[in-house]
């Protein structure tokens, strides 16, 4: 495998424009060279922006990093480019299931089955969301003898005592609270690594009833977001529930458009957590 | 209402889809300037936005992310987008549910400019 390794490089260093860097940054993947496969892949989508296998690719590297919110839109790009792409919708299904969202990722399964009735790996993976196995049974790409799929039993179920379980980041950055800003789930911590979860609580406690009332006034309906951009990063607030209120930080570099992708997410997965404490 | 203040507000309103604009002073809440359309209540929205805009800011300082600079509210039937200037007053636009938010954020940075 370093021969080919070194094969593609060379090929790749004599052609930059070639699609062989996806060959490339599959199999250093594989290799769980994580790092050099980002750098082939962003080099490659950076030639091939248009190309549904590139953003495919660099999400199935970035899942491998845990990376999850990024692979999220790489894959949902691929399948803007290609909607039949049934790498995307595999990879889409894999994080859908990682967050317990089951029937979004039977949906995307069976639409990847439709496209490809041959693929043995689409039928596995969805006889285990069928039967419910375990997300780490599901593979976002091609297994290799290092990620070969776990048995049911070796693998811990999700854990659902925690709202934002299987969420990347699931307890920095988010935050659940009630209307009284008492905190329901997740934590904060600032640049400092101190923890402000109960600071920010306490500000935030009647915002949800103060932008309901300025929303009312200005005849605008409900309101269902409140995104703010700050110095050093950006929050979002949404309401999961007519009682609860989520909060998501991120660093400025984080778009606001993603930001809103995340809380959306977030917010599905609080609104579930709260469904299931009734 | 002075030039500056007209002129600053009348950028804003020019975005399609903005229904009016104002300029609140951010400590108590009280309206400096308006460009709003009939049946908007100026004061009470300036009073709500500058009631919301202090917790934001206390709760955005307290998970150290800095100063509030823009923030927008998002309803099913519009928008109400605010930028804070350097002297603390924030520049406020009314807005369609369809606005583009981009240029109107764009157009409030440049009032917040313009008003100091």
């Amino acid at each position: 495998m370093p021969d080919d390794i070194r094969a593609l490089s060379a090929q790749l260093a004599q052609d930059p424009q070639s699609l062989v860097f996806l060959r490339l940054a599959e199999l250093l993947r594989q290799k769980r060279q994580l790092d050099a496969a980002l750098r082939v892949a962003i080099s490659g989508l950076e030639r091939h922006p248009h190309l549904a296998d590139a953003h495919d690719l660099y999400a199935r590297v970035l899942a491998d990093k845990h990376d999850y919110e990024r692979a999220f839109d790489e894959w949902d790009m691929a399948l803007r480019i290609a909607p039949n792409h049934t790498g995307a919708l595999k990879g889409l299904a894999f994080l859908y299931f990682k967050v317990g969202d089951v029937a979004q990722a039977r949906a995307h399964l069976e639409t990847a089955l439709r496209v490809d009735p041959d693929d043995v790996t689409i039928t596995q993976a969805l006889e285990m969301v069928q039967q419910g196995v375990p997300d780490e049974g599901l593979d976002a790409g091609p297994a290799t003898p290092a990620e070969a799929p776990a048995s049911a039993a070796e693998v811990a179920p999700l854990e659902d005592a925690r709202v934002f379980a299987g969420l990347e980041g699931a307890e920095e950055g988010l935050l659940l609270l009630d209307p009284a800003g008492r905190v329901l789930g997740g934590a904060l911590k600032d640049r400092h690594g101190t923890d402000v979860t109960d600071a920010v609580a306490a500000y935030l406690a009647g915002v949800s009833q103060e932008a309901a009332r300025t929303a009312k006034l200005l005849g605008l309906g409900n309101w269902t977001g409140l995104a703010a951009e700050g110095g050093e990063g950006n929050v979002f607030l949404k309401q999961p529930s007519p009682e609860a209120m989520l909060l998501v930080v991120r660093e400025r570099g984080v778009p606001m458009g993603r930001l809103a992708v995340i809380a959306n997410r977030a917010a599905q997965a609080a609104s579930r957590w709260l469904e299931r404490q009734v | 209402m002075t030039t500056a203040y007209s002129q600053a507000l009348d950028r804003v309103t020019r975005v399609r889809g903005v229904r009016g604009a104002m300029l609140v002073a951010g400590d108590d809440g009280l309206v400096i300037a308006e460009q709003l359309m009939e049946g908007i209540k100026g004061s009470a929205v300036a009073a709500l936005a500058s009631s919301l805009a202090t917790r934001l800011r206390r709760a955005m300082a307290a998970a150290g992310v800095g100063n509030s600079l823009f923030w927008h509210l998002q309803c099913d039937k519009g928008a109400l987008l605010v930028v804070f200037s350097g002297s603390g007053v924030l520049v406020v636009a009314v807005a369609e549910a369809d606005v583009n938010v981009g240029l109107v954020r764009l157009e409030l940075l440049r009032a917040a400019e313009a008003v100091g």
